[in-house]
């Protein structure tokens, strides 16, 4: 079933799966599960919504990847979008969001990578956390409140008793810092470690 | 800072707008070019948080449930109407784009006659870029004319023209499948000069050849010979 499906873009296997290519799902899957389920997990902090923001996103993935547009985001954020926007619409739902940083015990749960994976997601993982450091600290508090947290603009306004037009100055701002700060090198940075040949 | 909806570019982003300010960007983001732009990049930084946010990974299990939706989904006709609500940004309002990830100009060809519907063209430009994806595929070379026709194991088909100028005012280009000495339309199509991807909408069977004419618009029920393009039998 797994045909030759390693050598080809994420985008390519979009195109798959546009007509119903299950192998290239996943593959797909293969690619962006597990940083897609640590994204699910951080916002919802419990393991089966997380899962199921996960599945319906995926399941997402498969219904409309016909529309998906290349031009206007890589394959693997456009999947990342969809399941962050389940994580928060379902977060939103049960009430239970934290931003806080999981504790050492949580980030270390369930089947490791294998190592090469690890070493790409670690890499990756400590450029952009290193990045985000770098913002002051009320953009940093914003944006992680909003894309960890789930919460809106609106209510990040209540929450910290500021105006709303603050909250999204700084998201904005924060947001343009970052892709300044991670625009640099982040072209030569594929999503994917590379694959061996 | 007053740029007023623009800034909300970065609130859609990480989605943290309210339902309504959603709804009012989305219909924002399809006039403004600049804030598309914006949000292209803003979308690659919210993916690189998601690498950063560090969780644990998934059961096993979870790519099976995942599979096993698939499976039951079977093959999927979604509307595009639907495909809008499920996620407008980055779904397609018009036929594009699989095929542009793969770095071909698909969408160069506007498919003409009963093809002629954004369903069915986005289709046959889904089928294109999978054919041409296909590692499977072969590749026939062409007798007459440059480019190539790329078969894939079921017999879709894509003709790949170099270097199509425009058909003449009006007058259009219909590619055949010719088999044995009788040729059987494949459609219509327009080419908007340089690279031509073609889908062909049949199987075509083995030892058929492929081939293009010069037609009066609309397209004959017989070809107008020479062929602009013919590619050896499959």
């Amino acid at each position: 079933m797994r045909r030759h499906l390693a050598h080809l873009s994420d985008e390519a296997l979009v195109a798959l799966v546009a007509r119903a290519d299950e192998g290239a799902l996943a593959e797909l899957y293969d690619r962006v599960g597990r940083v897609a389920y640590g994204l699910a997990f951080r916002v919802l902090r419990d393991d089966r919504l997380a899962e199921d923001a996960v599945q319906e996103a995926f399941l997402g993935v498969w219904r409309t990847a016909a529309g998906f547009r290349a031009e206007r985001a890589k394959a693997s954020t456009w999947i990342l979008t969809l399941v962050h926007r389940r994580a928060v619409d379902l977060v939103r739902r049960e009430e239970r969001r934290r931003a806080d940083p999981l504790d050492e015990e949580t980030r270390d749960a369930g089947a490791s990578p294998s190592a090469e994976d690890a070493a790409w997601l670690g890499f990756e993982r400590e450029r952009v956390q290193g990045a985000l450091k770098q913002l002051p600290d009320t953009q940093r508090e914003a944006i992680e409140l909003a894309y960890y947290g789930g919460y809106s603009q609106s209510e990040l306004a209540e929450r910290l008793g500021l105006p709303l037009g603050t909250i999204k100055s700084r998201m904005f701002s924060g947001l343009a810092r970052l892709r300044e700060l991670l625009g640099d090198d982040a072209e030569e940075g594929s999503w994917e470690p590379e694959s061996t040949n | 800072m007053g740029t007023g909806i623009h800034e909300l570019t970065a609130g859609y982003a990480l989605d943290a707008l309210d339902p309504a300010e959603r709804e009012e960007y989305e219909r924002h983001l399809d006039t403004c070019e600049q804030c598309q732009e914006e949000l292209v990049a803003f979308l690659e930084v919210t993916g690189a948080l998601a690498i950063a946010a560090d969780g644990p990974a998934p059961s096993p299990a979870l790519r099976e449930r995942i599979l096993a939706d698939a499976r039951a989904e079977q093959q999927n006709v979604v509307p595009l109407e639907s495909r809008r609500r499920h996620f407008p940004v980055l779904a397609a309002a018009t036929a594009v784009a699989a095929a542009v990830a793969i770095g071909l100009g698909i969408y160069a060809v506007s498919l003409n006659n009963d093809l002629d519907s954004t369903k069915a063209a986005l289709t046959a430009q889904e089928n294109a870029a999978a054919v041409l994806a296909d590692p499977a595929a072969t590749t026939v070379a062409l007798q007459a004319g440059s480019g190539r026709l790329v078969v894939a194991a079921e017999g879709d088909a894509v003709l790949v023209l170099d270097d199509l100028a425009p058909a003449p005012a009006g007058k259009t280009y219909q590619a055949w499948i010719v088999e044995g000495t009788t040729p059987v339309s494949a459609g219509t199509f327009a080419s908007a000069g340089g690279q031509a991807i073609v889908p062909i909408p049949q199987a075509v069977p083995d030892g058929a050849v492929v081939a293009v004419t010069v037609e009066e618009a609309g397209g004959a029920s017989t070809p107008s010979l020479p062929p602009v393009a013919a590619s050896k039998p499959v």
